[in-house]
């Protein structure tokens, strides 16, 4: 990692300010990276796009029954560091990963670790809603379907009940399962595309940027189920709003131009950043 | 175990990835195989394009090569020119065939019988003496020597000499006996026969011989087919375009072209021949088998595949231009024809050649208006009967000749060719004009 | 050759009438100083003048160019003795008029050459010469009329820009609506001579009768004398051909389209797909002589090894070729509604842990799954318009059979067949290709409206 801060800026192409780089120069991570009972812990974790370095040398635990949020400016890292933790990285075309991420003490990025029981384990929820063109029903019966969760059809309507009714959507939908999932209302499709993601029993719950799509009373609604949804799942979310951030998450991590800032309790955060760069995003200097 | 999975956690999700690891090795077998058949399905579709061509090519490339014969042959003054005036009347009314088999005779003295003779001259092409024809007109001092010329062989025989007769095969099935093999192989041994580059295929209008069929009068009714057509649908093609792209307003009638021409574009090519047959022909009395009508109709048929390439390559060129145009009091006329137009034309030329290219290897609606007519002459106008290459090598394909098998997938070969220059242009076009804004 | 130089000439009185509108209209602004009081630029009262100079003379030598012949031919027709007519069917008629345009153009006549044909000749001769004259005559006037026209009317105050805008235009609107007289030409040339042709034979036999067999035979008592036109072999012999077609091209185009958008390395990808895409550039012709030459003896040699009949023009072989001429259209087509299907998609899957072809199987296809029909409703309306692989390949015996390694006849092959060698116009021989081609036509109208309306759809969908 012999990046000079001036070649670091030119791949960047942001942030000119000689008094921001000489600070965002200091690598290490203010404040505790890990937690009490990590799920996930990633260690010096570096992404490459190509020649182009987008994430440097980021540490960071997900623990159990917690909800982690990642806040920073646009183009800081926090998607990409969030597709790591899944490896949904690999269907980008020269996208490399050093350092190391475990799941419960396993290296994901093994050479001959297979993705796919991975995958199952951690999912994913994406920033715009993408439900399947197919029913409610299938739509949530896809996961169980392709890993042969279920032995009956009961067994499935069962699953697919219970998850839509984790993901606050049974009474909305349970008299339209048949009904296309790409009909539903914008809130109602990501609610799916969580009921999707639950109905597989993922113990990791990646969400990059879940609200931002939608409007204030479906981000609520949302808001409501991910606090719900902390005490069977580790969740890792992505999101623009600080607000959000301080709503849903109990610890935050703070990231700029592909570094790990600052990581901290979310109260301790929003009310006593360390970093200087912290605060001025917080105080909406900048970002 | 070698391979690491991931550990199951405790509780309460200890099913799932139990059930997810047990299942993964079918999974990526189904994984494997499906992905075998998509590679198997593009391995094939490689090996036709392949196969296809390693099929004509194969069985062309000899027709690129004719035998030809050497035989002294006495150019006696009293046979040809008896008066000794030189004059062109009788040099070209002379008989040149009785000196060719003069020579033949001479060469096989032992053959005397008149079924053996008869054999011995079919040898020789029906078209040689038109060629000895030609070279004693050019130059008249060869009456009265004995020259070694080159004669021209017949089909049979250069399918002998190419190989294509096999002569190890019983006598009966096979087209040349063993008495003219014989033959052969004597001239053969005397280096009498040789195989040299074929100038009657490209020089040469159709025949009934093999071996004097050539598609200069084919690729002449190509060139003023398709000459027409340009002519005709390019500027009909961009004017419509720009029309429908740039001022139509959105009616019942714009909407009716618009569907029209979607549909022209799929309609099967040979309903355009029924109406040259009904129209251009029964109603208008166009002549027949002529390079007119059928660019008449390849321009009905090519004008949607341009209307609808113009349109696009004027979708392409920004709003910001014509705005700007506009902007400075220039008509919309003006804008089209000084800024617009001038951006879009190489694209729109591009529509034109593949356009083009899909005319000139068109075979069916030309066999409605009559252009399958067995036609010698080579064309030279557009109201002259005429034949064009794809119609010619679909005749030469029905001929039974054994001579015109390697001569049809020559003229595919010529044709292909066309066909590949005409695109590599469209391409360079493309390449060498094409801007991002 | 004369009209070319009429056209020549005509360009030339244009550049003149050009050169002359310029002129005056300067002139009339009082010179090249005083050229801002025109309304336009010079250059557009020199258009207007070639436009009034070269378009009413070129319209008029088109109209006539469409109906001298027939005019001439019925004059030349009116003076024909009575007795050459009386009795004969107009398709005689037709014979005898062609031989007299062949006597008088230097052709090959058919018939032996009466006084009264060499006498008609000699009068069609006339007559041509005249016309020929009396239109070199009458195109220049129009020509020169139309300059003088321009010529008083061009003044400072005339909108010349505008006024050759607006002809341009016209000229724009005219030439879009060629794709509807197309259409319009397509559907009245078909309709009209089916019309006849259904006057003889009823639609019913035509449509469900099962023998098919058009030759009329010239003595009243040979056999099959009043010829057979149950069109249905044909239809099921056509369907035959695409169906083994399409059972080629959909499977090998679309596995190989899925391949090369999901998995194939980018190199492959850049060097298979316009490979393969080769095969839609080549002339169906070319189809043919490989249908005819190769594969079909091929076929016949390897049932033979099996102990099979082939016919020697199998459907079978039609098909398989018609099936490889077809891979590139499915796949490009396939390929399109793949790529359309947007990226979010594949990620939802994968991020649930789905292999790459449950993702393609379960998730990409579904959805593109309109796109492909369309593109497949495409790809038959081809198979069934297709001629030249068919005419080459297979046969013109009308088998009502479903034993692919039997010899059928096709729709296309028949029409060819009927229509190509010399013909009379009004035989149910030859108009029965026209029902065919009507037939054609419709069902072919009937996929393109249905499968372009399902594609735009599958667009809109993802737009």
């Amino acid at each position: 990692m012999n990046i000079t801060v001036d070649e670091m800026e030119k791949m960047t192409g942001a942030m000119s300010s000689a008094e921001l780089a000489s600070e965002r120069h200091s690598r290490t991570t203010v404040g505790d990276f890990t937690a009490a009972d990590p799920r996930m812990t990633c260690r010096n974790v570096d992404v490459w796009y190509g020649s182009k370095q987008a994430i440097n040398g980021v540490s960071l635990d997900i623990g159990k029954n917690e909800v982690v949020s990642m806040i920073g400016p646009s183009g800081c890292g926090k998607s990409t560091f969030l597709r790591c933790l899944n490896r949904m990285n690999d269907t980008i075309d020269g996208c490399r990963v050093t350092g190391s991420i475990q799941l419960d003490g396993q290296e994901i990025y093994d050479k001959s670790l297979d993705p796919v029981p991975l995958r199952a384990q951690v999912g994913m929820v994406f920033q715009k809603p993408n439900p399947f063109p197919k029913s409610i029903y299938e739509n949530v019966a896809y996961g169980p379907r392709i890993h042969g969760l279920t032995n009956s059809k009961a067994e499935l309507d069962e699953l697919v009940e219970s998850s839509l009714e984790k993901a606050g959507l049974w009474k909305e939908v349970k008299d339209r399962l048949d009904q296309p999932g790409t009909g539903l209302s914008g809130g109602q499709q990501q609610r799916l595309c969580i009921a999707r993601t639950i109905a597989v029993s993922p113990e990791v719950i990646l969400m990059d940027e879940p609200c931002s799509a939608l409007d204030p009373i479906a981000t609520a609604i949302i808001e409501e189920l991910i606090d719900e949804l902390r005490a069977n799942y580790s969740i890792a979310i992505v999101t623009h709003s600080m607000q959000q951030a301080a709503r849903v998450s109990q610890r935050t991590a703070y990231f700029h131009l592909g570094d790990l800032i600052e990581v901290g309790e979310t109260n301790q955060i929003f009310t006593n950043p360390q970093h200087r760069l912290t605060e001025d995003y917080i105080t909406g200097r900048f970002g | 175990m070698s391979k690491p999975t991931l550990n199951a956690p405790q509780a309460p999700v200890r099913r799932t990835i139990d059930i997810v690891n047990a299942s993964l090795k079918r999974r990526h077998a189904q994984e494997r195989r499906f992905r075998r058949i998509g590679a198997i399905a593009v391995a094939l579709g490689l090996a036709f394009v392949v196969l296809l061509f390693a099929d004509i090519v194969g069985k062309g490339y000899t027709a690129f090569q004719q035998t030809y014969l050497q035989l002294p042959i006495e150019l006696s003054a009293e046979k040809i020119d008896p008066a000794g005036t030189r004059e062109p009347e009788t040099l070209s009314t002379a008989d040149y065939m009785a000196p060719i088999r003069a020579a033949l005779r001479q060469q096989f003295p032992e053959v005397t019988e008149r079924r053996e003779l008869r054999q011995l001259y079919s040898m020789v092409s029906v078209g040689a003496p038109q060629f000895l024809r030609e070279q004693v007109m050019e130059n008249p001092d060869l009456i009265g020597t004995t020259q070694e010329v080159w004669v021209l062989a017949d089909d049979d025989i250069d399918m002998l000499v190419k190989g294509q007769i096999d002569r190890h095969a019983p006598e009966e099935s096979r087209r040349v006996n063993d008495r003219m093999l014989g033959w052969v192989e004597h001239l053969e041994e005397q280096g009498r026969i040789e195989k040299r580059f074929n100038t009657i295929f490209f020089t040469q209008g159709t025949s009934r011989e093999p071996e004097l069929a050539g598609i200069a009068g084919a690729l002449m009714g190509s060139f003023y087919t398709l000459l027409l057509t340009l002519i005709l649908s390019f500027p009909i093609g961009v004017g419509a375009a720009l029309y429908l792209e740039e001022f139509a307003p959105k009616n019942r009638w714009t909407d009716l072209i618009e569907v029209n021409v979607n549909n022209l574009a799929a309609v099967p090519s040979i309903v355009f021949g029924l109406l040259g047959l009904a129209v251009f022909i029964g109603f208008f009395g166009a002549p027949r088998s002529t390079p007119l009508v059928a660019a008449l109709v390849m321009t009905l048929m090519t004008l949607p595949t341009i209307i609808i390439a113009s349109r696009v390559a004027l979708k392409s060129v920004p709003p910001s231009i014509r705005e700007a145009a506009l902007g400075v009091g220039a008509s919309p006329l003006q804008t089209q024809f000084h800024h617009v137009l001038p951006l879009a034309l190489p694209g729109m030329l591009t529509g034109a050649i593949i356009g083009m290219a899909r005319a000139l290897g068109e075979t069916a609606p030309l066999l409605m208006i009559g252009m399958i007519a067995f036609i010698v002459d080579i064309p030279s106008g557009f109201t002259d009967a005429a034949t064009v290459l794809p119609v010619q090598i679909f005749l030469w394909a029905d001929s039974p000749e054994r001579g015109f098998v390697e001569r049809t997938s020559a003229a595919i070969i010529v044709l292909l060719a066309f066909l590949f220059l005409m695109n590599l242009v469209a391409v360079l076009l493309r390449r060498r004009f094409e801007r991002r804004w | 050759m004369y009209a070319w130089t009429l056209i020549v000439v005509l360009l030339m009185v244009m550049a003149l009438a050009y050169h002359l509108g310029r002129k005056r209209a300067i002139a009339s602004a009082g010179g090249v100083t005083q050229i801002n009081t025109l309304h336009s630029l010079p250059s557009y009262y020199g258009l207007y003048a070639a436009i009034w100079a070269g378009l009413p003379a070129l319209l008029l030598m088109g109209l006539w160019f469409g109906f001298q012949d027939q005019i001439v031919t019925s004059l030349v027709t009116a003076n024909l003795p009575a007795e050459m007519l009386d009795g004969q069917s107009s398709g005689r008629v037709g014979l005898i008029l062609n031989d007299i345009k062949n006597l008088a153009t230097g052709n090959i006549v058919s018939a032996t050459v009466t006084p009264e044909v060499q006498a008609a000749a000699d009068q069609y001769a006339r007559l041509a010469r005249i016309a020929n004259w009396a239109m070199w005559l009458a195109v220049l006037a129009v020509a020169v009329g139309g300059m003088a026209y321009a010529w008083l009317r061009t003044e400072p105050q005339m909108r010349a820009r505008n006024r050759v805008e607006s002809i341009f235009k016209f000229i724009m609107i005219t030439f879009s609506s060629i794709a509807i007289l197309t259409t319009l030409g397509i559907v009245l040339s078909v309709v009209f001579e089916s019309f006849r042709f259904f006057q003889m034979i009823s639609p019913l036999e035509f449509f469900l009768g099962t023998n098919w067999s058009p030759q009329i035979a010239l003595r009243a008592d040979q056999v099959g004398a009043s010829g057979a036109f149950g069109a249905i072999p044909l239809f099921t012999g056509t369907l035959m051909v695409s169906l083994i077609a399409m059972l080629v091209a959909v499977p090998i185009g679309l596995m190989s389209a899925i391949y090369l958008a999901e998995y194939a390395p980018r190199n492959v990808r850049s060097i298979a797909k316009p490979v393969i895409e080769v095969l839609a550039g080549i002339p169906t012709v070319v189809y043919g002589f490989f249908a005819a030459l190769t594969v079909a003896p091929l076929i016949r040699d390897l049932g033979a090894l099996a102990g099979l009949n082939v016919a020697s023009e199998s459907a079978l072989a039609a098909g398989l070729v018609m099936g490889i001429m077809i891979i590139p259209f499915v796949s490009s087509l396939s390929d399109d509604v793949i790529n359309a299907v947007p990226q979010s998609m594949r990620d939802g899957s994968y991020a649930l842990g789905a292999t790459q072809s449950e993702t393609i199987r379960r998730v990409i296809i579904p959805a593109a799954l309109p796109g492909i029909v369309g593109g497949i409703l495409l790809a038959v309306s081809r198979a069934i318009g297709e001629t030249m692989i068919v005419v080459m390949a297979a046969g013109l015996s009308a088998n009502l059979t479903a034993n692919p390694l039997d010899s059928v006849t096709t729709v296309t092959v028949q029409i060819v067949t009927l229509l190509t060698g010399d013909q009379e116009f009004d035989s149910a021989k030859t108009l029965a290709a026209f029902a065919l081609g009507l037939t054609l036509f419709l069902v072919t109208l009937v996929l393109n409206v249905i499968a372009l309306s399902i594609v735009r759809k599958y667009r809109e969908q993802y737009e």
